[in-house]
């Protein structure tokens, strides 16, 4: 292939095959693949601006005392960081834009089952986008409440609060509609053949969240509009000098955000198990007890909630409660765990980028599942509750697994959708130092919580000084490994080597058509006659 | 199926059931209102939901048609409700023992 001709702009499959071009050819398509990246880009470039959001806080955390901002810009800044990150990024994140793009594929359908509700969910979500920005920057400046929104703060702040969660209101409309749409598309869509223990287990993580994402959303959205009318028109709803109750807004809260959590992680951990197979030529181990462990991540998960509240002022009977269902939820997370080291169990491992993420979120996920049981248990919970160590928890929950595993996708899926592949070099450096930076940052977070350094605190003792120092510098090393990782991958998609149909040697059925895929995706209908981990016949090339 | 829903969606409820149904939930709502001025200490918010309960199950079967629907459409309608049913259940570990 000479450089030349690797350089010609992509224009087989979806990207030229219906004639049309320029930006209505996105922003209004119904094509699965076209909103997939629409959403693709949209997430990415919210994750950067909650990267560049981050890395001010730990710059400001460097050093005791005022670093780099004031004290209100810093609490406006750990709010913002948190709000982009989870409402904009993490849980759009790949089940909007890797969902939308495989998803159909893996079933052997033509698109979704709804395609003009798909484009209407971008539409929210960008609108419920601008929104959130808008109320940064007009009203009385960016919200410094915290992601979480707690009342009595939330209800009195003067900053602009009801824009805010005016925005994620919208965005939570978004997520039930893809919700409902992929709901739909896997029960009604599947390709002749394509019985449910043959779906791809990432189409099976999906179908759990898209339940999560119909049956929770809507609480967190008549949440937040009881937030609006306790700020507008003064209900007192959760005011107790009116009859209110405080900690009912945590309650309705967490009745979302906790189960928020599993929208996220349960589409990494089905990325995790259609790479895991791939690159260790096995069949999966257990492809049943994975996929029902989806199911009973989503359901046990939807009922742990009170686990956020055990210093809350709670009921002790309550707290028992949560904290025993807390720890049913670990027994489906280890099943998937156990099951992926047991697939790598005598394969043939090759250790390309798509799997190097994969298996760091194993070892990432697991580091932070096993301290959330330090934080689900009741009483370990009082020593760090509000503390480094939950920051550091979830971010190895969340960026460590949820992160990587979007990291992993892009680098398993991407070149399916370009046509070109990255460079494998640069991709494992960029891996590297993401790894080391990622484990310097977030585990001195840990270790500084359990010695007692409170989260969102602008000041600190002297004797936290120096592990700040540290994590700080870990924020360094995993920012200069991301832009290694994304600008390789995107030079890679732009003008890499061209690829062929099946480069990694997959099974499933986005493995089977052109590359990239045509706009109704398959020639003919297909008919399934084999299994997603079935890798008799198929060759790596 | 979608001929199945489309034979469905065809179907009438008459006059007198609506208005039956009308006059059950105006007397519901008496009920309601009676319910908060009964002095029955913490059973009051159970009867209060107990007749929301019902009123909405009249609602949704009749206004709504969900009573001539294909099971498929109920069960996932009971699904949302039992879920709604659990997340309220579940509060009350926290506000009755508190």
């Amino acid at each position: 292939m000479s450089s030349a001709e690797s350089r010609q702009p992509i224009a087989a499959g979806f990207w030229g095959d219906t004639g049309k071009t320029g930006i209505g050819s996105w922003i209004f398509s119904t094509d699965h693949k076209r909103i997939g990246l629409l959403y693709l880009y949209s997430v990415t470039g919210f994750f950067l601006v909650g990267v560049i959001l981050g890395l001010l806080i730990r710059l400001e955390l460097m050093a005791p005392g005022k670093t780099i901002v004031d004290a209100p810009t810093y609490n406006a800044l750990f709010t913002v960081h948190g709000v982009v990150m989870i409402f904009l990024f993490i849980i759009p994140g790949i089940p909007a834009s890797f969902g939308n793009l495989v998803m159909p594929i893996q079933i052997g359908a033509r698109d979704v089952a709804f395609p003009r509700l798909n484009l209407f969910s971008w539409w929210l979500y960008a609108i419920g986008a601008v929104v959130v920005l808008t109320s940064l920057f007009t009203g009385g400046g960016a919200p410094d409440t915290g992601w979480t929104f707690y009342v009595p703060f939330s209800a009195r702040t003067g900053t602009n609060v009801s824009l805010a969660v005016f925005g994620v209101f919208i965005l939570g409309f978004s997520s039930i509609l893809t919700g409902v749409n992929f709901v739909t598309t896997i029960h009604r869509l599947r390709a002749e053949g394509m019985s449910w223990g043959r779906l791809p287990l990432f189409t099976w993580s999906l179908y759990a969240t898209a339940w999560v994402q119909i049956l929770a959303t809507p609480i967190i959205a008549i949440t937040l509009v009881l937030v609006i009318a306790e700020r507008v028109l003064g209900a007192g709803l959760f005011d107790p000098g009116r009859g209110g109750d405080p900690i009912m807004f945590q309650h309705l809260f967490w009745i979302y955000s906790h189960p928020a959590v599993y929208i996220m992680i349960l589409p990494a951990m089905g990325v995790i198990s259609d790479i895991i197979p791939v690159f260790s030529r096995k069949p999966i181990f257990g492809y049943k007890m994975i996929a029902a462990s989806s199911i009973g991540i989503a359901a046990a998960g939807s009922l742990v909630w009170g686990h956020h509240m055990y210093t809350s002022g709670m009921s002790d009977t309550a707290i028992m409660v949560f904290s025993f269902l807390t720890f049913i939820v670990a027994i489906p997370s280890a099943i998937k765990v156990f099951n992926w080291v047991s697939t790598l169990y005598k394969g043939s491992i090759s250790l390309e980028a798509p799997m190097l993420f994969a298996l760091s979120f194993v070892l990432l996920f697991s580091i932070g599942g096993l301290s959330g049981l330090i934080l689900g248990a009741a009483a370990t919970d009082i020593h760090v509750h509000d503390t480094h160590f939950v920051v550091g928890h979830f971010h190895y929950v969340m960026f460590g697994g949820t992160g990587f595993a979007f990291f992993a996708a892009a680098h398993y899926w991407l070149p399916k959708f370009f046509g070109r592949r990255y460079k494998e070099k640069p991709a494992i450096v960029g891996w590297a130092l993401m790894f080391v930076g990622f484990n310097i940052l977030y585990w001195t977070m840990q270790v500084l919580g359990m010695h007692g350094m409170p989260r969102r605190y602008y000041d600190y003792l002297p004797e936290f000084a120096p592990l700040n120092f540290v994590a700080t510098v870990g924020s360094w090393i995993l920012a200069v490994g991301l832009i290694v990782m994304l600008v390789n991958l995107v030079k890679g998609l732009k003008s890499g080597e061209p690829i062929g149909e099946n480069p990694w040697g997959g099974a499933t059925l986005e493995w089977q058509i052109a590359t990239p895929p045509p706009t109704e995706n398959f020639e003919e209908d297909p008919v399934v006659t084999r299994g997603p981990y079935d890798f008799k016949g198929v060759v790596k090339p | 199926m979608s001929h199945e829903s489309a034979e469905h969606a065809e179907h009438i409820v008459s006059y007198k059931t609506l208005v039956s149904v009308w006059a059950a939930l105006l007397v519901l709502t008496v009920i309601t209102v009676a319910i908060t001025r009964a002095e029955l200490g913490a059973l009051k918010v159970w009867a209060a939901l107990a007749v929301a309960s019902v009123k909405s199950a009249l609602v949704i079967a009749v206004f709504m048609h969900m009573k001539y629907e294909a099971r498929l459409f109920r069960i996932i309608l009971l699904v949302a409700l039992v879920t709604l049913a659990i997340f309220i259940g579940f509060t009350f570990f926290d506000v009755l023992y508190r």
